[in-house]
């Protein structure tokens, strides 16, 4: 039995709270409160003696004795927690104090570091932009959010139509009915430059884009496409044949060519899947061309007549084509990354290497 | 898909290299994904019944079994143990190839010579099966000797896996395909007329009815009635190519109902017409919140719209004659009146279901089927006839005398008018109105030449055909497709409009490019992230949530860039790739309530929509060795620099979200702020994962730094510099710590005016011999004039004035 069991339990209670409340009234840090809050509430506190001593006492003494530990370990608790957040504050406040710069007596220079380096994302953009300036393009930008009307209708897309499921998307919460979307394609892009440009039209639309896909080795929910656009007049499919083989072997080298089959995009008519030669086994047949020598890069085609409707430009009068395809798939290629994800991973190892 | 060469026979005189076949589909548009070889590798494989199955010696896994093949008895070692005496089993004799390229040789095991092997059922490309030998005991007519291929009825094959665009439903099936790679091998195509059923004599009148009330969603349908149905599988040939096809066989109705769909691309639906209450159908709207179990078990709620636009919640209903749903028109039956094994009475449906209204209902139930695939794609309204004739003729059993119809508005024909020059202004290339025509006629297209124009009549199977004027377009583009785009001739297009990038673009490179000058690495960080790591970083206005995340950390559109860039310093740190700067240029958004909703709508009257704000911003963090807000705000002098920046204030002491409280400010260009530098928070960095390390931070708006209105640039027009010698004046003053040295370099130029060259901040000091609550701060004063050199007089009268100035300001001359 110790000196306190012996007094009645309710003053004991009362002595013992007084004295822990005084300890962490005194402790002038955050530190110091820690110390002095394991002394009054921890395992060899007074308190938790108190609380041990519990069972020698009749049922109901210990009831009303428990009951006033309990209370006091609460009133000490939330004391301790306020005493903590006003030295913390205070400590802090210390601390901001010493740390005080005026940003304007900086006479700092940088010190001399190893350069940095664009992403890998940026400088094929660039790249790809560079062959596309050369070739008399213009680049344009639009942005990532867009109407329903931007991202699917004026591209013949209406509502319901089920290729819209070619593209699964990310609706923004902005009321209903949801009609705000992550742009998944930069062909909204164009629609914006018809609708304030009048033609003639060349130009490249480098930009982000998302797709709700679970990522895999192949494609990314955020990633990278670059659309062109021309509409002038006597613009026909040759041309566009003939821009894409200038561009493939421009970027990938005189022995990458192109080849064109029959594909479906609603936004253009006639349509084509474009592909190159495998970038990895230069044509000769490999896993990643799946032996055919050949792989998908871009998809385009001639703009439909729906789309120019759309934007109020005369068919009559003007024609041209559409491409598009993605900046990272290109990076992927040229650079054999097998996983994509590594791109926004963003480990410097990665990003030094570019 | 998938299409058997045999099947693809059936309607031309297909012959060829597949490699070559599969070459001409991709040309065609019709991409061939894989060709599967099927029965090939078998022609060696014989029969043979196991006669005596004996142990080696030394051996517990293998046995030795002689087995006859027709010609005498034969010892071969095996080490499966699923067969026994008198058993049938497949033999590879020494010399044969196994379909996986195996060459089969004599063998000497434990001692015993092997003859050839006993093949279990992967062994030989004919199942997954690889748990023991393939037993032939049920196989019925098999005897030893005889050719594998023959005792199961295999003849060889090629499998087409190929890809159809959603344009072209009229080639989503074996004639389909058949008669697209027909016309371009410009041999003959022909579908056979079914022939006549078996007929049950009474008229279909007096045994089923069908009411058709929702016309606007399912505008055709025909009924037949069949009795007598055959029991049993399905006869060998047909359940080979349904499973050659991908289907796996199950009654004779459901394989018939099957092997329509894929030859002619027609779905259709077969009912038991005795668990048909009433004795037919009625078909009908769904009424709101509507329940029905479909085949698969699951309760689906019609008649309500979903999400997205122009979902009305229109659900077309297939109900028995007493109006109780038995299926959801064009997508999948209910589980009431499901065809079974003991099925003996059949009617069955064949209908045309409006697309946009099939693409609704599958869309907003989350089911899709190959019935709903092909109805939203758009079946051929006037196929429907022939394909329940082609269902009656394949199950074989009498139909009842004539058919029930529901005949709507079905799409007719089209007619195309399409001037060959418009053929060559499209593509390029001069294809003439003849040779459109005898491109098109193959496919069943109606082509009439009237002087340079080709006049069209499209078949109803080409839903993908628009009416004029933009059809004009899809006859050209089915002209090009058969025509070959590979031999349209490649010309480089030119025109007299320069390319190039517009200023602002080839700024935000010089941005880019100055920040990798300083060391930084460029990032790319989530534009999708939590926002409670906008909180953790102080920014706690509302930000613009996705409707439907993939998951709670990446649910909203980011606000900064400052907590993607500070996980990725961590994760860096985590991998023992610390002390690193980053960058990252992009796009932050804002929630619409936070500066006044304004929308965007679109040209021809499209819904005007409330959208997000956006702004493009160039983001860094430093926290290599040593690096603090210093670092921060000499990268910044750097970018200043590096645009040609006429000087941006920086403005200290006021709270930026998500920074060090005492050492961060704002950047303020003439035209307003445009930004802020400084030193990440430490309790953010710690929230973050970056426990007591020093991150420099500075994230400028793009838009307007960039806005010469905003942020003027030093002029383009070259400046005078002085050619005499220029004086050099040092000067100290003790500035109280609530004096910004800013103010006191202020006042210095404002009071030396044109004839100082600079004053530059060269040494800050505190401590010994300054008072408490003051720092020391050194200028060097650079002072020359253009047209002479000062004289000693003139420099201690600039001095003076920059000694007053300053003490103006607050700074005390040392």
């Amino acid at each position: 039995m110790t000196e306190e069991g012996n007094g009645a339990p309710a003053v004991a209670a009362a002595r013992i709270e007084a004295q822990a409340a005084a300890a962490i009234g005194a402790a002038q840090t955050t530190d110091a409160l820690a110390e002095a809050v394991t002394a009054v509430l921890g395992k060899r506190s007074d308190l938790a003696r108190a609380h041990r001593d519990l069972g020698r006492l009749d049922p109901d003494a210990r009831r009303e004795a428990g009951r006033d530990l309990h209370d006091a370990r609460q009133r000490l608790e939330g004391l301790a927690a306020e005493r903590r957040g006003t030295l913390a504050a205070a400590e802090r406040a210390a601390m901001l104090q010493g740390d005080r710069l005026d940003l304007t007596e900086v006479t700092e220079v940088l010190t001399p570091m190893a350069r940095g380096r664009l992403h890998l994302v940026t400088q094929t953009q660039r790249a790809l932009e560079e062959v596309f300036v050369a070739m008399g393009f213009t680049v344009a930008e639009g942005p990532e959010a867009e109407t329903d009307w931007y991202n699917f209708e004026a591209l013949n897309m209406p509502p319901a139509h089920p290729a819209r499921s070619m593209w699964d998307t990310f609706y923004l919460d902005l009321g209903q009915p949801e009609t705000v979307v992550l742009r998944t394609h930069t062909s909204p892009v164009q629609v914006h430059l018809m609708e304030h440009q009048l033609p003639p039209i060349h130009a490249v639309m480098p930009g982000r884009c998302f797709r709700r896909e679970t990522p895999d080795a192949r494609h990314l929910a955020t990633f990278h496409q670059l659309e062109g656009l021309v509409v002038d007049r006597g613009i026909t499919f040759a041309h566009l044949a003939g821009t894409l083989e200038t561009f493939t072997n421009a970027y990938f080298g005189p022995d990458i060519h192109t080849r064109l089959r029959p594909a479906y995009f609603p936004f253009t008519e006639p349509s084509a899947e474009v592909e190159i030669t495998c970038t990895i086994c230069r044509g000769a047949g490999c896993r990643t061309c799946s032996s055919t020598g050949w792989v998908e890069l871009a998809g385009c085609g001639m703009v439909d007549p729906a789309v120019f409707e759309a934007v109020g430009i005369d068919p009559g009068e003007w024609t041209g084509f559409a491409f598009g395809f993605g900046i990272d798939r290109c990076a992927q290629m040229r650079h054999g990354i097998a996983d994509l994800r590594i791109l926004d991973e963003n480990d410097v190892r990665f990003l030094r290497q570019f | 898909m998938r299409a058997p060469l045999s099947w693809l026979r059936d309607f031309a005189p297909i012959e060829g290299d597949p490699v070559a076949l599969a070459a001409t589909l991709d040309d065609l548009g019709l991409v061939v994904d894989a060709i599967e070889r099927v029965g090939e590798g078998l022609e060696d494989i014989v029969v043979a019944r196991v006669d005596e199955i004996s142990g080696i010696k030394g051996a517990d896994r293998i046995r030795l079994t002689t087995v006859d093949a027709g010609d005498g008895p034969l010892e071969v070692v095996c080490g499966a143990w699923n067969f026994a005496v008198g058993d049938l089993v497949p033999l590879a004799p020494v010399g044969a190839t196994l379909p996986g390229g195996m060459q089969i040789a004599r063998r000497k095991m434990k001692g015993v010579a092997s003859n050839g092997m006993l093949c279990s059922g992967r062994e030989l490309a004919l199942s997954d099966d690889h748990e023991g030998i393939l037993v032939m005991n049920d196989v019925e007519g098999a005897r030893p000797g005889m050719l594998l291929t023959e005792a199961l009825g295999i003849e060889r094959d090629v499998v087409f896996e190929i890809t159809v665009e959603g344009n072209r439903p009229d080639a989503w099936s074996i004639a389909g395909v058949a008669r697209d790679l027909a016309a371009r091998l410009r041999i003959p195509f022909t579908v056979p007329v079914p022939a006549a059923a078996p007929s049950l004599g009474a008229p279909i009148a007096s045994l089923a009815s069908l009411e058709a009330l929702a016309p606007d969603l399912c505008p055709r349908m025909t009924l037949r009635v069949i009795d007598g149905v055959p029991t049993g599988p399905s006869p060998r040939w047909m359940a080979r190519r349904l499973l050659m096809a991908g289907m796996r066989p199950i009654n004779r109705v459901v394989d018939v109902s099957n092997y329509v769909m894929l030859e002619l691309g027609q779905p259709n639906h077969p009912y038991d017409l005795d668990r048909l209450p009433g004795a037919g159908l009625l078909v009908r709207r769904a009424r709101k919140g509507e329940r029905l179990v479909t085949l698969d078990g699951v309760e689906r709620v019609l008649g309500t719209p979903g999400r997205g636009l122009g979902d009305t919640g229109e659900d077309c209903l297939i109900c028995d004659a007493e109006g109780q749903p038995v299926g959801i028109g064009g997508i999948m039956g209910g589980e009431r009146a499901e065809i079974t094994g003991s099925t003996t009475r059949v009617l069955l449906e064949v209908a045309y279901f409006t697309p946009m209204a099939v693409a609704r209902t599958s869309k907003r139930l989350g089911l899709r089927t190959e019935a709903s695939a092909r109805f939203e794609r758009g079946c051929d309204p006037a196929g429907i006839d022939r394909a329940a004739d082609r269902f009656c003729e394949l199950l074989g059993a009498p139909v009842a005398h004539g058919s029930l119809d529901a005949r709507g508005d079905v799409p007719a024909p089209l007619r195309i008018d399409v001037p060959a020059s418009r053929i060559e202004q499209l593509l390029g290339v001069a294809v003439g109105a003849r040779e459109a025509a005898a491109l098109l006629e193959p496919l069943g297209f109606g082509c009439r030449i009237d002087g340079q124009v080709l006049s069209v009549t499209v078949p109803t199977d080409r839903p993908d055909v628009r009416p004029e004027p933009r059809g004009v377009a899809d006859v050209i583009e089915e002209v090009a497709r058969t025509f070959s785009y590979s031999r349209i001739p490649r010309l480089t297009p030119s025109w007299p409009e320069p390319g190039g990038l517009t200023p602002r673009q080839r700024d935000r490179r010089s941005v880019a490019d100055a920040m990798a000058g300083v060391g930084a690495l460029e990032s790319w960080t989530p534009t999708m992230v939590d926002d409670a790591d906008h909180r953790r970083m102080g920014l706690t206005g509302p930000a613009v949530a996705i409707a439907n995340p993939v998951t709670r950390e990446e649910g909203w559109l980011r606000r900064s860039m400052l907590p993607g860039l500070v996980h990725a310093l961590a994760r860096n740190a985590n991998r023992r790739q610390g002390a690193v700067r980053l960058f990252e240029i992009g796009t932050v958004f804002s929630h619409p309530d936070e500066r006044g909703r304004e929308s965007r709508g679109g040209a021809g009257g499209a819904t005007a929509a409330v959208l997000p704000g956006e702004r493009e911003l160039v983001s860094a963090v430093f926290a290599a060795e040593g690096d603090d807000a210093r670092t921060a705000v000499a990268a910044w002098r750097v970018l200043a620099d590096a645009l040609r920046l006429s000087p941006i204030s920086v403005v200290g002491d006021e709270r930026v979200p998500g920074t060090h409280p005492t050492r961060s400010a704002r950047l303020c260009a003439t035209g307003g702020e445009v930004g802020a530098v400084g030193e990440v928070d430490p309790a953010a960095a710690a929230a973050l994962g970056l426990e007591g390390l020093r991150v420099g931070w500075m994230e400028v708006d793009l838009g307007l730094l960039l806005d010469p209105s905003v942020a003027p640039r030093r002029p383009e027009e070259v400046q005078p510099f002085s050619r005499f010698p220029s004086s050099d004046v040092d000067v100290a003053f003790t500035v109280p710590e609530d004096v910004a040295a800013a103010r006191v370099h202020e006042a210095i130029v404002g009071a030396t005016g044109s004839l100082l060259e600079s004053a530059t901040l060269f040494d800050v000091y505190r401590g010994h011999g300054v008072p408490a609550g003051a720092r020391s701060l050194a200028y060097r004063l650079r002072f020359c004039a253009t047209d002479r050199t000062l004289t000693d007089e003139e420099v201690g009268a600039l001095r003076q004035s920059a000694i007053d100035a300053a003490a103006a300001a607050g700074a005390t001359l040392r």
